[in-house]
């Protein structure tokens, strides 16, 4: 018997696209044999269009609850290629891969959730399992930034979060439509709004790298320990598991030992510029 | 195939019609035999039967950004160091199909790619080129999902090695501590003795299948005279290496500095061509290009080897991250020497003095620590 090949994706079929903006969609996906592998909140996939290439994509459902759901941006061939799925298509799925965020860890104290952009999908897969076990943490708050109105993503559910009164919701855009009623602006502006208690809080933070070391320099401004603000990286990857070399970020292979990485390993290595 | 077992038998000596013996013998138990050979002006390693085909009576001058071949005064079939080529190539090929896919009724269909059809016995690796394979073992082989091409192909190896005793002048195994001597990791190991007047070669044992083929070729066993001048032969390699590299704290010294003002003044000469990564024998980078075939009913991916010089390399989606040859060379040489530690336990260079004679400008990666190690020691005016 030959061992597995680590580049061989297995084949799954869409099961449902759920359009959350003008360029982003949700793809619900199933396997078209077997199971869909354990996977935890933060980690991602490589997915494969027929010809086109092949792209890391975050998780942003939870496993164990229907299909594998990613949800990702038209930037380029590939991830427009993964958009114009339709529901019966196929297509390669590998992982999961990297590191969860850590959610254990968290339980017992505040939770702060900070997204840019689509940064928001990944950061949904620890919002899920967090209100599921609402009673294990203290206060939980999501901060949430987009650049207008029309690229917020997951809209009914939003309001759902919006309307609990044991989640709080900071949304903000960088440019305002005139039907905008609420807070224009960055979001690292927004902690300065948010209730949490700095010395037992973590803070999950993911979107441009830029936002996330201005949130990061917030909350440590703050008083939220370095150790338990956790960034997630992204970097050109093609195997996803340390081989292809593309993804080093100082000794660190951000498919293997992050992307979900805590702020003090990696706070000198963000400080320098082209590394 | 080395299983770390050690036979006490004791040293043979072998001639030149044992050494093609040592050849038929590999040939008849399935192997296609690999080893240097002259093409395009430079030893390279390429398929061979016969031990005509080895660069006999040649040798290489070697320096920073220079290569040639020169006549030796002597019948030596190995008297020459490493050239362009690395093992690398045969395990983790430049170019090599992942897999194809296949337009089907309800999707499309994924075919693998089959197990490799050759075995090979590496004739002529080198101390320095033994490490350089146990590095990139650990690479493709060390971590949670193991390269499945690449461990197919190791696993049937069967590796003559060759004690140096010819070393070229960017060589520095002595300084990295990967040579000149090659002491484990391999079948059988040869060390080419010229002295005395006949040619012969001094045969070491390095496993269970080395012990069988040696058994099957005719040899004598070596007398204390072949071990004192086996012996002689690496003392002077090992005296005559052509560069030196100081790697006291060489992991800190080049993490501790991603500012020094040298990586700027080596850009300015640095041309981003990526001949070093290509020849280095343990660099490893890859890319995956993605093509379909003009019907669109059929795709295949590809692995090619890739560098950190390129700057598609470093690409997401509004730019390269890498975009300044600074970063792109500081990235180079502080993972070879530094963050390799970290990642895989050991340096990620053996000293091989390739990418110092390939490099169209002669960059060295001696000197480039050389300067960033003495800048620091010099003293500061306060
Ligand atoms: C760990 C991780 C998680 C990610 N999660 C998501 C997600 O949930 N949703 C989503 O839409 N996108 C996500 N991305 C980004 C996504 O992978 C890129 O947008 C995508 O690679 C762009 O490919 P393209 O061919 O469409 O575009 P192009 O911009 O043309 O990219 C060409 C190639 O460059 C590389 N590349 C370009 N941008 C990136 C990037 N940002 N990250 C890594 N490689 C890149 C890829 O190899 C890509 O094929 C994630 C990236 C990483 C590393
Ligand atoms: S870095 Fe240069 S000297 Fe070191 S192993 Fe690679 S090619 Fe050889
Ligand atoms: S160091 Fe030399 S070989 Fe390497 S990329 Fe620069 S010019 Fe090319």
């Amino acid at each position: 018997m030959r061992s597995p090949d680590p580049f061989v994706p297995s084949l799954f079929r869409v099961d449902r696209v759920r359009r959350e903006s003008a360029d982003t969609v949700t793809l619900g996906l199933l396997p078209i044999q077997g199971e869909i592998p354990a996977f935890r909140s933060g980690q991602f996939f490589m997915l494969y269009a027929f010809g086109i290439g092949e792209i890391p994509v975050s998780v942003s459902g939870l496993w164990g609850q229907g299909p594998l759901l990613h949800t990702v941006r038209a930037v380029g061939p590939v991830s427009q290629a993964l958009c114009r799925l339709r529901p019966g298509d196929t297509l390669g799925v590998r992982g999961p891969y990297g590191s969860p965020w850590p959610l254990p860890q968290a339980e017992g104290g505040d939770l702060l959730l900070i997204a840019g952009g689509l940064g928001l999908a990944p950061l949904r897969s620890a919002l899920l399992p967090a209100l599921a076990e609402r009673e294990r943490y203290g206060r939980i708050a999501l901060l949430y930034g987009a650049r207008s109105p029309a690229d917020l993503l997951f809209g009914e559910e939003r309001s759902d979060w919006s309307s609990r009164d044991d989640l709080q919701v900071e949304v903000t855009v960088d440019h305002a439509s005139p039907a905008w009623r609420g807070s224009v602006g960055v979001v690292p502006a927004r902690i300065s709004h948010t209730r949490f208690a700095p010395e037992r809080t973590h803070a999950f933070v993911c979107g441009p790298e830029v936002m996330m070391r201005y949130s990061a320099a917030a909350l440590l401004g703050a008083g939220v320990p370095p150790a338990r603000i956790f960034l997630s990286l992204e970097r050109n990857m093609k195997c996803a598991f340390a081989v292809c070399g593309r993804c080093q970020f100082g000794s660190t292979f951000i498919c293997r030992d992050g992307p979900v990485f805590a702020y003090d390993r990696i706070s000198r290595l963000l400080s320098l510029r082209e590394l | 195939m080395p299983e770390g077992h050690v036979p006490t038998a004791g040293e043979a000596i072998i001639d030149r019609e044992g050494l093609q013996a040592l050849l038929d013998a590999l040939g008849a138990r399935g192997f296609s035999v690999i080893g240097p050979r002259i093409r395009d002006e430079a030893i390279v390693y390429a398929p061979l039967r016969n031990v005509a085909d080895l660069p006999e009576g040649w040798t290489d001058r070697q320096d920073g950004g220079r290569y040639r071949l020169e006549r030796r005064g002597d019948r030596a079939l190995f008297g020459y160091a490493v050239g362009p080529h690395s093992w690398k190539q045969f395990l983790f090929p430049p170019r090599q199909r992942l897999w194809q896919a296949r337009r089907t009724e309800a999707g499309f269909d994924l075919l693998e790619e089959p197990p490799p059809s050759e075995r090979w016995a590496f004739l002529g690796i080198r101390a320095c080129e033994l490490h350089a394979l146990a590095i990139q073992d650990r690479v493709f082989l060390g971590g949670s999902h193991p390269d499945r091409s690449y461990a197919e192909r190791r696993r049937d190896l069967f590796l003559v090695a060759l004690q140096c005793g010819e070393p070229s002048g960017t060589c520095f195994c002595v300084s990295m501590e990967t040579g000149p001597k090659a002491s484990s990791g391999f079948d059988l190991a040869l060390t080419e003795l010229l002295g005395d007047g006949s040619h012969r070669f001094l045969v070491e044992v390095g496993s269970r299948a080395g012990e069988e083929i040696l058994a099957a070729i005719p040899h004598r066993s070596a007398g204390e005279a072949d071990r004192r001048e086996a012996e002689a032969v690496l003392d002077s390699t090992a005296s005559r290496m052509g560069r030196t590299l100081d790697t006291r704290g060489i992991r800190e010294l080049l993490q501790d500095h991603p500012e020094h003002p040298r990586w700027e003044e080596v850009a300015t000469r640095c041309l981003a061509c990526a001949n070093c990564t290509m020849v280095c024998p343990t660099c490893f980078c890859s890319t995956v290009e993605d093509h379909t075939a003009l019907t669109g009913e059929s795709a295949e991916r590809t692995r090619l080897w890739d560098s950190c010089f390129s700057l598609d390399f470093s690409y997401l989606h509004g730019g390269s991250v890498r975009k300044e040859i600074r970063s792109r060379y500081r990235q180079w040489i502080t993972h070879k020497l530094s963050t390799w530690f970290d990642q895989f336990g050991s340096s990620g260079c053996v000293g091989c003095g390739r990418c110092i004679t390939w490099c169209p400008v002669g960059i060295d990666i001696t000197e480039e620590v050389r300067a960033i190690r003495s800048s620091l020691l010099e003293p500061t005016h306060a």
